[in-house]
């Protein structure tokens, strides 16, 4: 019989199609406008993202996120590097300050300034030039996306602007920067350019201040408790320490509970479900009422009404699994064509697919229910109805 | 062997100048036999609706089918001919009264146990054919045996071997919109017979077919109503297919009115009373 169900459902090409329609579009929008979500709160902690070295990062214990910055005094450095099961903790400068380029404009850039003699805590990854290359007098190293959009420089030819390359100065806070290096990042959430040199080079480029120390990341010795860690750093120096992917969720949390993003992509996720919901409703249950009279024949031939709840459950679960299927293909091609050329923040995680897969079961469920109700309240005299 | 429709020249003939087909045709029991029922209906009374829109489509009738025997139901549209076949099929709730079929009292079962059953025991050929349009027609034949629980292999070979019997051995896999309408009501009397059952309600099987295309479908209702265990109910206006009755029972008004065998003689189990 359920063979017959399934015949049933997709002989019929036009409801067949309608019905997967209704899903595809669904699962399509929640995945994508999902992806999109989780796109852009990962872009949140880029940063911490391509630090990968540090286990811990240690701060004031106001700090609500990663661009949250609280400076602390100097001396919170040593203090870290005194608790039991530190393997080191090395100074890291973020601020965000104003690059003069040569044509007089002027940018806002994220610096990061990185332990002088480790270099810990620099670009993931170089496109052009070294990290060493920071030993250098006045080096710095510029991102690739922010080297090609915001920093890069007028053309004198009049045609599109020339990317900032290897060699190239710039002026930080009216000092002098030479660029040593093109590195790989991650987008981050506000789009700045990234921009690394060493901590001390970072306290010349910076305005002074009494505290101008915004982080402390540490490696944990062998074998250490990461979790046990923060709570010795954070009873050791009043400050807040916490494991990488505690801090990532801290600030993604801060996005979510301080900004309308959530509420934006979550009106469109939701529309997308109600949408989905109403067109594959009113499609199936279209389908089973063309097919009335055929449930009704099945009916008064002895099927019972548990064995054709089955099938609808079946053609039901069938045209949510296709498509879902489909959707997941569709939003996973639309979405990565648009975010290689582009600024898009997408990213398909499990999660998303595990949310949108049960959002589309449950619009199967919704869509059989009330082709079910139907078809159990059918009479089966109504065969011989002409 | 094949049940292949043979062209009959018979002339259809009024309800009281009936006569019975060949006895070469059939060799159940003859008419009038006191056999056993296979369904027996007293004072059977169902209505629609309620207060003053109710509508009593049977008003106490009383009805034999005995087995083997083929049975018209006639009368006038909205008399209660579909009504009653749709009780005695238990498709239907009936009021009051008492209806066995085949043993079975009806009101006494589950919904569950009476679709079980219909299932076993009960055949139907609708008017409109009601096959369903997405399947071929094996497939549509194999659905009784399906719903039976028969594994699909095994019902598509039955179906294929039923549909070889009534002459459709070579469409087994087409769709029925590709039937001419003689061959769809060939395809439903298939589906009717394939899992064997001991009762068939026929609705109007010839209404939606052209004359000579009926005098074969009820050629091939006629052949297999000669299986001796088996009682075709048939509701029909067609009066030219009378003549492949063994009885015809006239109802009107929600009775019936009298009930004749093949010859135009009431019978014995007339159930006038049912006309009171």
């Amino acid at each position: 019989m359920f063979t017959i169900a399934l015949r049933m459902l997709t002989r019929d090409r036009g409801k067949y199609f309608g019905i997967l329609m209704g899903v595809t579009l669904a699962s399509l929008v929640i995945i994508y406008q999902g992806s999109i979500f989780v796109g852009l709160m990962s872009r949140t902690y880029a940063v911490i993202s391509d630090m990968g070295d540090p286990d811990i990062w240690v701060m004031d214990e106001k700090v609500s996120f990663i661009d949250d910055t609280k400076p602390l005094l100097d001396t919170a450095l040593n203090r870290v590097r005194g608790v039991d099961g530190v393997a080191w903790a090395m100074p890291l400068y973020k601020g965000v300050l104003r690059a003069r380029m040569p044509d007089g404009s002027v940018q806002n850039c994220n610096v990061f300034g990185i332990d002088d003699a480790t270099l810990t805590g620099g670009p993931p990854a170089m496109v052009e030039g070294r990290v060493e290359d920071l030993w250098r007098a006045d080096a710095v190293i510029v991102d690739k996306v922010g080297a090609e959009t915001r920093l890069a420089k007028p053309n004198p030819a009049g045609g599109p602007p020339v990317p900032l390359a290897v060699g190239d100065t710039l002026e930080l806070n009216d000092r002098r920067a030479v660029v040593v290096g093109i590195s790989s990042n991650t987008r981050s959430f506000q789009s700045q350019p990234t921009v690394y040199t060493t901590y001390t080079r970072a306290m010349q480029f910076a305005p002074r201040e009494r505290r101008m120390l915004s982080f402390v990341v540490v490696k944990a010795g062998d074998g250490a408790d990461i979790g046990a860690l923060c709570a010795r750093i954070r009873e050791r120096t009043g400050l807040a320490a916490y494991p990488r992917d505690r801090f990532k969720w801290k600030t993604v949390m801060y996005f979510v509970e301080n900004t309308g993003i959530p509420i934006n992509f979550g009106i469109a996720v939701i529309l997308g479900f109600v949408i989905g919901t109403i067109i594959t409703g009113f499609m199936f249950y279209s389908f089973t009422a063309d097919n009335l009279r055929y449930f009704g024949t099945l009916k008064a031939m002895g099927a019972s009404d548990g064995r054709l709840t089955a099938m609808i459950i079946l053609q039901a679960f069938v045209v949510s699994f296709i498509g879902f299927g489909l959707g997941c293909g569709l939003a996973a091609f639309l979405g990565t064509q648009a975010a290689k050329n582009s600024p898009l923040a997408f990213r398909i995680v499990w999660q998303v697919l595990f949310l949108a897969g049960c959002a589309t079961l449950v619009i199967g469920v919704l869509s059989a229910m009330l082709s079910m109700i139907r078809v159990i309240r059918l009479e089966p005299a109504v065969v011989f109805k002409s | 062997m094949t049940i292949a429709p043979e062209r009959d020249q018979r002339r259809s003939r009024p309800l009281n100048r009936m006569t019975r087909p060949s006895a070469a045709q059939s060799d159940r029991p003859p008419p009038g036999h006191p056999g056993p029922a296979a369904v027996r209906c007293r004072g059977v009374t169902k209505t629609y609706g309620q207060g003053n829109s109710a509508v009593r489509a049977l008003r106490g009738v009383d009805l034999d089918v005995r087995t083997g025997e083929l049975l018209m139901l006639v009368g006038p549209s909205g008399c209660g001919k579909t009504t009653l076949i749709s009780v005695v099929a238990g498709v239907l709730d009936r009021d009051g009264g008492e209806c066995e079929v085949l043993g079975s009292d009806f009101a006494r079962l589950s919904a569950g146990e009476r679709a079980a059953f219909r299932a076993r025991n009960v055949g139907f050929v609708f008017q409109a054919f009601n096959l369903i349009p997405t399947l071929t027609i094996a497939e549509n034949v194999a659905v009784p045996l399906l719903i039976a629980g028969r594994p699909r292999r095994q019902s598509l070979d039955a179906a294929k071997e039923m549909l070889a019997r009534v002459g459709l051995g070579d469409r087994v896999n087409d769709e029925p919109r590709r039937l001419s309408g003689g061959q769809q009501q060939r395809v439903a009397i298939s589906r009717a017979l394939v899992h064997a059952p001991r009762l068939i309600v026929c609705d109007e099987p010839t209404s939606a077919l052209d004359h000579a295309t009926g005098q074969r479908v009820m050629e091939l209702l006629r052949s297999v109503a000669a299986r001796g265990d088996l009682s075709l109910v048939v509701v029909t206006h067609d009066q030219r297919i009378f003549e492949f009755a063994d009885r015809i029972a006239e109802m009107d008004d929600g009775h019936i009115v009298r009930v004749v065998d093949g010859e135009g003689r009431a019978t014995a189990a007339h159930s006038a009373e049912g006309g009171k």
